[in-house]
């Protein structure tokens, strides 16, 4: 079945500079490949459009379950110049929480939240 | 033996109840105080300019040492903070005079210094990480300030010199946490496995509640307990670095192994290879146990020589940005938001405002995600339009506000404003990084004594 990202995996963002980086954890080990075979660095720049210039990294932790996505140029030149209101880009990775993504229906009892 | 270490900041403006509280309850050897921003020194430094009454260091010295000095005198806990800023030996006065006036005699308070290094940023550094460019392509008119992250090492000094308080200046977060533990336990500075593993640690903790339940709720998939009482979390540290992550009995909050992992990735790049000044350390092999209710045990995380060179901070001077907020509500209100947007499109053109930037946001609709915000989403009941703009000077920077104040009586209708406004034009110190070779870079430990 097709599922908001949300009941997969959550996300922490942190900020350097002008990149932010945002982790990607899956809710339980057996969730983590869905991430890892949907999840790429070209889903996550074609969520963020022109909101993020790129280029993007994704590094992969495996054994935590869980995948580290630098995004450069992603806070409007950084904290202190940037226009955003959200300045330190603290809930720019709650717009991957939409991401639709395919799970097989053995995992689904694994999800979280409300169906 | 295990040595308790606390947090009592993550940063310049954070809860100080909680550093009271693990000051009084934490049983703690030590509590780390980590208030320092990316562009904390260079605003501080554009702040001692223009307001001579300001010390240099933490604002919030006052309130934060006089929340947790009784119970670390008490207790014999020993402080490590980075609370110094532009003017540690200042902090360090202030601290002693705190100390006097509760009668603590003979405290050893330590200052470390020497890691601004403005004067010689163009002979000692090369190229600008963000942009590839020569840093001598900086204007040095517009140099506020340049410094060196240092390491733990002299905050070590400065404790096998027998000092109970220890502040500093730009030091790693990390390895304000990493120094008692290479002190206590006699760890060498090339001993990569366990300077890695206690950097990780110290990485765990920086940013206090963020892993003791803090940034993390999400309602209905991620719940935490009384939020509303978060403590700020103490690692147990054994001989080799392994923790446990806990915090004070009685608190709200949790920790888990979802919220130490989101820590974990925090502000982090490569995971096997997060640069410190003490050692590179690689987070992939990290073992995550719970151990008890709200007490997870940290272990395996990896440590690999560190860096020949050592990050620097640059801030410079560039331009102001100027800032308002308007509101609309009930039916229409998008639609009278994108009016008000268009007249301030044509009036920001019949004044010629002088614009690098100019930006539009509707608060409710696309202020935070900007053009990754969707377009079908039901409209808003109510929209806060948001206008702002970078400036060279701040003559233009005041314009946006002025042209707001005009949406008053001149704009759309019923358009809500709160009068009065404050803070509608602000100075820009943008920050930068470099690198310095480390045998470049020195430093002092200068002890005062209450």
């Amino acid at each position: 079945m097709r599922v908001p990202l949300q009941r997969v995996a959550h996300i922490r963002a942190g900020d350097k500079g002008n990149t932010s980086n945002i982790s990607v954890i899956a809710y339980d080990l057996a969730l983590f490949p869905v991430l890892e075979e949907q999840l790429t660095v070209a889903a996550v720049l074609a969520r963020y459009g022109e909101r993020v210039a790129g280029p993007a990294t994704r590094y992969v932790v495996s054994p935590l379950g869980a995948m580290n996505f630098v995004l450069q140029g992603a806070l409007g030149g950084g904290v202190s110049r940037t226009l955003s209101q959200d300045n330190f880009g603290k809930a720019l990775g709650s717009a991957l929480l939409d991401i639709e993504l395919e799970v097989d229906d053995a995992l689904v009892p694994l999800l979280r939240g409300p169906a | 033996m295990t040595l308790r270490i606390g947090s009592g900041a993550a940063w310049w403006a954070d809860r100080i109840s909680p550093a009271r509280r693990n000051a009084e309850e934490g049983d703690l050897d030590y509590l780390c105080f980590e208030t320092m921003a990316e562009a904390t020194v260079s605003v501080a430094q554009v702040r001692r300019v223009s307001d001579p009454n300001f010390p240099g260091y933490d604002t919030y010295l006052d309130d934060r040492f006089e929340a947790v000095l009784p119970g670390c005198l008490r207790r014999g806990t020993k402080i490590i903070s980075n609370q110094g800023w532009v003017n540690p030996i200042g902090a360090a006065e202030r601290i002693v005079e705190h100390l006097q006036k509760l009668g603590a005699s003979g405290k050893k308070v330590a200052a470390i210094t020497g890691n601004e290094i403005t004067d010689r940023l163009f002979t000692v550094t090369d190229t600008i990480l963000e942009t590839g460019e020569p840093v001598s392509s900086l204007d040095p008119a517009s140099l506020v300030s340049a410094e060196v992250y240092l390491g733990a090492e002299p905050i070590v000094d400065a404790l096998r010199a027998g000092a109970d308080i220890v502040v500093t200046g730009r030091v790693a977060d990390p390895s304000l946490f990493l120094a008692p533990m290479i002190y206590e336990y006699g760890w060498a500075l090339d001993d990569w496995a366990r300077l890695g593993q206690g950097s990780g640690i110290g990485h765990l903790m920086e940013c206090g509640a963020q892993v003791t339940g803090g940034y993390f709720a999400d309602p209905g998939f991620k719940d935490v307990p009384r939020p509303w009482d978060l403590a700020f979390p103490i690692a147990e540290v054994e001989s080799d670095g392994t923790a446990v992550l806990a915090k004070v009995a009685g608190s709200g909050g949790l920790i888990s192994r979802d919220t130490v992992l989101e820590q974990l990735f925090y502000e982090v790049h490569d995971p096997a290879n997060y640069l410190t000044p003490d050692v590179t350390v690689d987070f992939t092999t990290a073992d995550i146990v719970e151990v008890g209710p709200d007490r997870m045990r940290i272990s395996a995380i990896g440590g690999k020589q560190r860096s020949s060179t050592l990050k620097v901070s640059i801030g410079t001077r560039e331009g102001y940005i100027g800032e308002d907020t308007f509101y609309y509500a009930g039916l229409g209100a998008l639609r009278r938001a994108e009016l008000a947007r268009e007249i301030l499109v044509h009036r920001f053109d019949e004044i010629g405002l002088q614009a690098e930037a100019v930006q539009i946001d509707f608060l409710g609709v696309n202020a935070i995600h900007g053009s990754a915000s969707p377009t079908d989403w039901p409209e808003p009941y109510e929209v806060g339009v948001r206008v702002v703009a970078r400036t060279q000077t701040a003559a233009e920077a005041a314009k946006i506000g002025r042209e707001v104040d005009g949406m008053a009586v001149s704009g759309v209708g019923m358009t809500a404003k709160r009068v009065p406004h404050a803070d509608r034009t602000r100075a820009v110190v943008g920050v930068w990084s470099s690198l310095v070779d480390r045998t470049a870079v020195g430093y002092d430990v200068t002890m005062l004594e209450s």
